[in-house]
This record gives structure tokens, sequence and C-alpha cells, in this order.
């Protein structure tokens, strides 16, 4: 054992730019995620002289202005969590068990909320429900409805999350052994029986894995319960208040351990007792090649379910994007392009600022994913499981506790970054990093590891090998990883709240305030916007990684079929 | 690339006490992989190692590769301890079991990768690359990407691409598993040839006893780690100095007997009371008393009982007789050990049949 660890360092010694590559990656690790979650965890146990006291957390703990809000939060999990996992179950059997028309269709519809900017749904929950909804108001004359509460966060989140259901439950159904299903019916078990009695126990580990993840997108988000909660507090939305209306920093230290506390055990769960195939499921490939039910009483009414959900998504989207060009929603309904020349006015600064932060920091989280796929899956040094597992934990932690974190670990000697371009950027970049690991580690899982060691026996150094043969063999990773950091980046709230200052401020947080001071027109047009850049974005991308090399059979080891 | 140029760079490399330990897979003990292992291979000799699977054939030519590092021992090439040289330093090549072809770089390009890593002249490149590609009949494909090609041909690209940089030492990793038996055969006759044309020191390793028979100037048996008999194939197949040298090279019958006496060339034996004269199996081995003797299937013959006439025989019964065409092979039990006994051209002599004594 101790042997080899030796072995491990002298092989690290020898290699430079592995050695380099190691410690730049630690560096990292530790600068920008261990460290601030060290912060916040000092901070909270320390008093205002700076002794070591538990005293004043558990003060604070018991109080009920501090338990309301974990309540509310993780209620609201599970019901968000429960509703979603069903909607998604529904949609991943319709769109793998069962012979419908439509299926494309359903599937981009199902990919929009992963990639659409924040506050949208709340804005639409406003138009149709509000006071002056469309739907409350207009259609039905009520004159009071009130949107704000949980019921509207209810449905505002699971439409959001649903698609997070939906890819990690058609993964789980896709790779149930269809062997097992055609057994039961060859023994002239109903679809009915067969669902209730194979299908459904056997895909119950995907199902609790979906339950996890919603549950921790539902605990994490601030942008829909900060516009629409009313009275139902939220930890995520009463740290940032605690911070910013109340200057009270430990307390929101606290809440935002209290947050971190069930979503750090959510995806310990989720990684190392569901073995989750994967944390992160927006790379999840449906694959449907089997026998799919043609019989009319199980296609129908799976398919009108699918088309509804399709549809409130549309009627949702929609509104705001015809709330973009409205004077004012509820109230006078004539065309205008005021909204955008606002956007392109005065919201024109945040919004470049938002595109260049987003544009240099998603070409380091690409790079820098692929390079820890690289070390973790093809080298050997030590500390590399401590490497992989923080690196992918950033995944896990709410965005308000990394930016309370970066608060307090760099608002001040040795490291004064707080509201520079460059702690967005660093922020951004280790959030959003972990889609490419994971991709990028399961290509390279595939990929036979001999294919490096023959570019390096051909006198390749092993940078040369990660450039040249590597690197475009993860191509596809890689893009995905790409166009995964710059939306989450364009799109991010949580974290950078805390982090903005004058000079850099964000689109998103500008929509916010437009929230805030009820200009909601003004903030659909900016969110529609927002939409164009991420979706021209995305092509270039595309674009980009397209001339990045051809590409041969990926993965397939130059295609040589193993006895 | 004159051929010329291969063996002058052409390099003999020594195995000194060679030994590998990897910690197992469940992470309890230790896998002792490679054992003291000691060789010397010739510049522009081909030997082979062979051995069953998990022997540690792998590990110790990945060694040499500088991809695994030894636990103790050490490897000279050319003379030169590479303790301390990285795999891209050592000069050497390698074929992979799996080719390891570049699945997104063209034919030509896996080809000239090695040279362009190297940066040479891009005339130089071109030049070398192309001779490469002819000499390995792949010049018509090269635009192709290895996806695109057949086997075979994936094979030439992977020499091609490993000779092309003019390795001190070539390695070849069971090469040619993955081909199908009749293309094996084929492609094993090529690469001696090419071997024996450019004098490049090779080290091959394989499972299948044939192919090492096939292209080898030297065989190293190996076991468990460890080497069990290095020679020629003739001298690996005529004399085993172990019954796992004598097992794993070919069919063997081992038969109980007693040295009786010595003298140079021959030894006489006495098997259940009968007395034979056979060759004696080089200078080691048993001195008188109890021992194996091993008689290849080929080096026996059945005849009726009527007609042994005081020869020395042996008798048994037929259990089983199998017909090949060109082979007819009987499983005879005697009164010792079982014996397999294969007849060539069993038409020309006469055919026996099962029960027989
Ligand atoms: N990286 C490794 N870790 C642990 N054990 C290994 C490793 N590589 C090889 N071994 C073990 O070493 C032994 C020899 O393996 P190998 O050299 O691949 O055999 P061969 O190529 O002759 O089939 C086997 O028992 C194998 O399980
Ligand atoms: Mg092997």
């Amino acid at each position: 054992m101790r042997e080899n660890t030796r072995l491990s360092v002298a092989h690290l010694v020898r290699d430079p730019v592995l050695l380099f590559l190691v410690l730049l990656v630690f560096t990292g690790l530790i600068l920008f995620i261990i460290l601030p979650l060290y912060k916040i965890f000092a901070y909270s146990i320390t008093t205002n002289e700076g002794k070591l006291s538990f005293q004043a957390a558990w003060d604070i703990l018991r109080s009920n202005a501090y338990l309301q809000p974990l309540k509310n939060s993780m209620l609201l999990g599970l019901t968000t969590g429960i509703l979603a996992t069903i909607i998604g179950y529904v949609f991943a059997y319709a769109l793998t068990r069962v012979d419908m028309p439509l299926k494309g269709f359903f599937k981009t519809i199902a990919t929009i909320p992963i990639i659409s900017p924040p506050f949208i749904l709340s804005l639409s929950m406003i138009f149709l429900f509000g006071r002056n909804g469309l739907i409350t108001n207009k259609l039905f004359g009520f004159e009071d409805s009130n949107v704000y509460g949980m019921h509207s966060l209810v449905v505002v989140q699971t439409i959001s999350f649903f698609p997070i259901a939906y890819l990690t439950l058609t993964g789980t159904l896709a790779k149930l052994n269809p062997a097992v299903e055609d057994a039961a019916l060859n023994l002239g078990a109903s679809r009915a029986r067969i669902f209730r009695t194979v299908t459904l126990p056997l895909s119950v580990p995907g199902i609790l894995s979906s339950l996890l993840l919603v549950f921790i997108q539902s605990m994490e988000d601030f942008s829909n319960p900060a516009v629409i909660s009313g009275n139902f507090s939220t930890l995520a939305v009463e740290a940032y208040r605690t911070i910013t209306g109340m200057y009270d920093m430990r307390g929101g230290s606290l809440m935002a351990l209290m947050l971190l506390a069930p979503t750090l055990l959510a995806f310990v769960l989720q990684k190392y007792w569901l073995s989750g195939k994967s944390f992160v499921t927006v790379t999840g490939k449906p694959t449907t090649s089997r026998q799919q039910s043609r019989d009319p009483k199980l296609v129908w009414p799976l398919f009108a379910f699918c088309m509804l959900v399709a549809l409130t998504i549309i009627l949702f989207y929609g509104t705001v994007l015809v709330g973009a060009f409205v004077k004012i929603w509820g109230i006078n309904f004539s065309f205008t392009w005021a909204h955008f020349k606002y956007v392109m006015t005065l919201g024109w600064t945040p919004l470049r600022n938002s595109v260049i932060l987003a544009l240099a920091s998603t070409p380091i989280a690409g790079l820098l994913g692929m390079i820890i796929a690289f070390l973790v899956v093809r080298k050997e040094f030590p500390g590399k499981r401590a490497m992989e597992f923080v690196s992918m934990l950033t995944f896990a932690v709410p965005g308000t506790v990394v930016g309370i974190g970066y608060i307090l670990a760099f608002n001040g000697k040795p490291f004064m970054w707080t509201g520079s371009a460059f702690l967005l950027i660093m922020a951004f970049t280790f959030r959003n990093m972990p889609v490419g690991i994971e991709s990028g580690t399961s290509t390279l899982i595939q990929i036979d590891r001999s294919i490096e060691e023959a570019s390096t026996i051909l006198g390749a150094t092993g940078a040369v090998t990660f450039r040249r043969i590597s690197l475009p063999m993860l191509k596809q990773a890689f893009f995905s990883g790409l166009v995964y950091s710059f939306v989450r980046a364009m799109t991010a709230v949580s974290a950078v709240i805390f982090l903005i200052s004058p000079r850099w401020n964000l689109a998103t947080i500008s929509i916010f305030s437009l929230f805030e001071a009820s200009k909601y027109s003004d903030a659909a047009a900016y969110i529609v916007v927002m939409i164009a850049i991420i979706v021209v974005a995305i092509g270039v991308l595309n674009l980009l990684v397209g001339l990045l090399g051809n590409s041969g059979t990926i993965a397939s080891g130059g295609s040589s079929e193993r006895a | 690339m004159s051929e010329r140029d291969f063996s002058a760079r052409s390099s003999n490399v020594s195995l000194l006490h060679l030994t590998k330990k990897f910690r197992s897979l469940d992470g309890s003990g230790e896998v002792t992989a490679v054992s003291d292992v000691n060789l010397e291979i010739q510049a522009g000799e081909l030997v082979t190692i062979l051995g069953p699977s998990g022997c540690g054939k792998t590990t110790t030519l990945r060694m040499i590769a500088g991809f695994e590092y030894p636990t103790s021992g050490s490897i000279l090439i050319g003379g030169r301890d590479v303790a301390m040289i990285p795999p891209n330093k050592r000069g050497l090549s390698m074929v992979f079991q799996s080719y390891a072809l570049f699945p997104h770089l063209t034919i030509y390009e896996n080809v000239a990768y090695g040279l362009r890593v190297q940066k040479l002249p891009a005339a130089e490149i071109r030049e070398r690359t192309q001779r490469a590609l002819d000499l390995m009949q792949l010049t018509p494909m090269a635009k192709r990407y290895p996806s695109q090609v057949s086997g075979g041909q994936q094979q030439r690209i992977a020499l091609a691409r490993a000779i092309v940089i003019e390795p001190s030492v070539l390695l070849f990793d069971e090469p040619l598993s993955n081909l199908d038996a009749k293309l094996r055969e084929y492609m094993r006759d090529e690469l001696r040839k090419l071997q024996k044309r450019l004098g490049i020191t090779s080290l091959y390793v394989t499972h299948d006893q044939s192919e090492a028979m096939a292209i080898s100037d030297r065989v190293v048996i190996m076991k468990e780690g460890r080497i069990q008999q290095v020679g020629t194939p003739r001298e690996i197949y005529a004399f085993p100095q172990s019954k796992f040298v004598a097992d794993f090279m070919g069919k063997a019958n081992f038969i109980r007997v007693n040295v009786l006496g010595l003298d140079g060339e021959s030894a006489r034996i006495d098997i259940e009371g009968t007395q034979f004269t056979v060759p004696r199996a080089g200078k080691a081995g048993p001195g008188t008393g109890p021992a194996l003797l091993v008689v290849r299937p080929e080096a026996l013959r059945l005849m009726p009982p009527a007609a042994d006439q005081g020869r020395a025989a042996l008798r048994g019964r037929i259990d089983r007789f199998t017909y090949f065409g060109n082979i007819a092979r009987y499983e005879v039990s005697t009164e010792n050990a079982p014996l397999l006994i294969e007849s060539y051209n069993p038409e020309a002599s006469s055919v026996f049949e099962e029960g027989r004594k």
C-alpha cells in the first residue's frame, strides 16, 4: 500500500505537466470550494469577539425565525419532488414504452425548462394568475386572487424540475432489461399487471434518485421563491434577506448551513447509496429500441397527458413572450417595443456583463472539467478520490451557500476579491464544471486507454497527448460541458446575487430588481432577450466544436472488435 | 527509411531480476504479476513470451514500455538503464492488442503521428509516412478513417504506425488475437517476414503456442510471473524441461518410468518391466531413479499385439478413435498412464478400431 503511494508520487514528480495540473486543480478546489465552506462553518460557531461558541448558534437555531424557513423548504422540496417525479415518470414511460406520435416534440419541450433563464415561470404565473391575471381576472373575473404563496411555488418548481425527473427516469426505464418485461408478457400477464409487478418495482432506484435530485434543486432554488413565495419563507431567500436586509452575517451563515445539510445528505445518498448513474442528468441519452405498446387504451391517455404538460409549458413561455410586447399587462394590451428599448439602453450594461463573464468562464469550466475527468479516469496520484468528490460536490452545494461562503472567504486579506469580475468568473467556473466532468468521465471510461498509451510511446508528452488525442475524442462531452456552463453562467442568480458590484451587475440580478419594482413587462423583455442570446450561443458553440476536428467513430477504440 | 536504418537503430534488451507487485484489486494484499525475470534479447532478434492468460506477459511488456514501474529489478535498452526515462523518450514502439488507432485521425495521420510529434521537417514526414504506407499496402486507403477499413487493415495501420518512427525495440501485445483464424496465420507470416527484413529487435507476447512457434527466434515460457524455460521453438518442443512446458507446448503423454542408466545421448529406462532406450533431453534432467518420460503423440505407433515380436512395446486398449482425415487420433489406456497417439496419413498405414487391445 505504502509502496504504491510512493510509486505514484514518484510518477508524479517525473511528469512535471501532470504534477502541475494536479497541483493547479487542488489549489482551485481548496480555494474556491473547501475554503468558503470552511469559512461559513467557522464563522457560524464563533462569537463577534472571535471566540469559539456554539451558544449563539444554538440560540438562533431554536428560534422560530430559523426553523420555519427550514420546515417550509423541506415541505416544498418534498412536495415538488413527489409531483415532479410522478410527471417525469409518466413522461418517461410514455416516451420509452409506448408507440405514440410527436415524441420528438415532447422531448424538445421537456428540455426547455432546463436551459431557460430564471424567473420566467414565476413571471408567467403572475401574468396568468395574479391580481390582473389573464386567467384569474380576465377569464373568471376574480378581483383579488393571491398568486403569492406555496401553491404557486409548487406549480412553478414542478414545471421547472420535472425534466430532471424525466431524464433520470428515462435512463432507468431504458436500462431495464426488456427481456424481463417480455417474459412476463409471454406468461400472459396484462400490461397493467406487468407494470405493477415488474416495471415499477425495478424502477424504484430511479424514482428515489429523481426524488432526491428534485428535492435538492427545490431547496436550492432562489429565484422563484424570491419573487412568488409571498409570506412562505424559504431558507435560500431568508438567508439572502437576513444578510442584505438585516446585515446579520452570522444569521445568514447559519441559514446557509441549514440549507447545506439536507442537500449534502441528499447528494451523498444519491451518489453512494443509490450509486446513481449520474448526478448531473442533462447528458442522459434516452434510447428506445424495445417493443412498444400500441394498445389504444394506453396510448391515448398517455398522449393526452404529455400533450397537457407540453401545452402548459408552451402557455407559460408564450405568455412571457407576449408580455414583453404589451404596454401594461392586464390593463393595456396594446403592442409596444418600449420594453426592448429599455433592455437595450438601461439594461444593456448588465446584459453585456453577463455575456462577457459567461463567455470568460465557459472555456475555463469546460477545459477544467475535461482535465479533471482525464486525471481521475486515467492517472494515478495521491488524493484522486478526494479530487473527484470535491469537484462533483459543487453541484450539490446551493448557490446561496457559495455566495455567502465567497463573501466570508474573499472579503478581506489576503483575498480581496469580492465585487471583482475574477471572483464571479471563479464562482461560475467551479459551480458549472460538474457537467463537463461527468460527461468527460463517462466518455473516457469507454475509450480504450491504450489509445493514449500509443500516443505516448510514439513520443508525445502528456500535454500533447491530451491536446491531440484525448481532447478531440472528448469533443462531444466537451461540448455539452461548454453549453451547460454557458447557460448556467448566464442564468445564475443565487450565488452571484451576493457577489455583484455596481461595476459588475448582471442581467439576472437586473431582472430581479425589475420584479421588486413590479416592472413585469420590462422583465419579460429582458428574459426574451436572454433566451435569444442563449439560443444563439448554443448554435455558435456547436459550430465551433464542429470545426475543432472531424468526427471518426469516437469512443470505439479504432473500432476493433474484442474477441 | 532504408531498411538498413532499422537494424542500425535496433538495440538489445536486458531484463535483470525484474519484479512487479500490484496491490490486489480488492485492496487487501499483493499480487506478484512478474517475479524475478531475467532475459537477454539480442539486437534484431524476435523473442516471444508465451504463457497462459494472467501469467504476467502484458505486465512485462508494459514495464519495458515504461507504462508500469518495476517494483524491483532493472531494464537495460542498448545497455542503458531506462528506469528514469519516461515512455515517450524510450524510442520504442508498441503494437497493441486493440490496435489503439486514433479514431479521429485518418490512416495517413495515424501513421504520421509519431513523426509529427517529433517535429521533423514536413518533407521528411511525408516521405517516411508514404514509404511506411506503401510497405503495408495502405496507400489506397490513406485518407480513410480507421473505422472504415477491415480488421486486417487496421492491424497493418498499427504496424505501420509503430515502425515508421524507426524504433530501437518493437513490442507486440497479442497483436493478432482480434483477427479470425485464417487472417491470423497470414498476418503472422507477413509479420515475421517484415521483422526479419527490417531486423528490428522485437518482443512478442502471445498465449497461442503455434503462433509462438511460427514466428520466434526464441520462445520464453512463463507461468505465474516466472520464466519456466527459454529456447528456440525446437528446443522447447523437443526438450521441455518441466511438465508444465511440455503440456503447454503442444500435446504430451507423461509416462512414469524408472531410469536405469544414462550414457551420452541416450538413457535406458524401465516401464512396467519392459526396457527401452530413449534419447536424452539435454544435459539437465534427472539422474537414475523414478522419473516422468514425455512422449509426443506423433512419436508413438500403434501395433497389433501379435506384431510386437520382441520389440519394446506397451500394451493397452483403444478407448476412443477420432478420424481427422490427415490425422487419426487414438486415446489408449495402459497400465501406466492414458496415452494419446496420433498417426499421420492414416490411410497409408492401418486404421485400428475402438475397443481393440
Ligand atoms: N493494474 C493492475 N492492478 C492489479 N493487478 C494487476 C494489474 N495489472 C495486472 N494485474 C495482475 O497481474 C497478473 C498478470 O497480468 P497480465 O500481465 O495482464 O497477464 P497476461 O498479459 O499474461 O494475461 C494478473 O494476475 C493480473 O490480474
Ligand atoms: Mg495480456
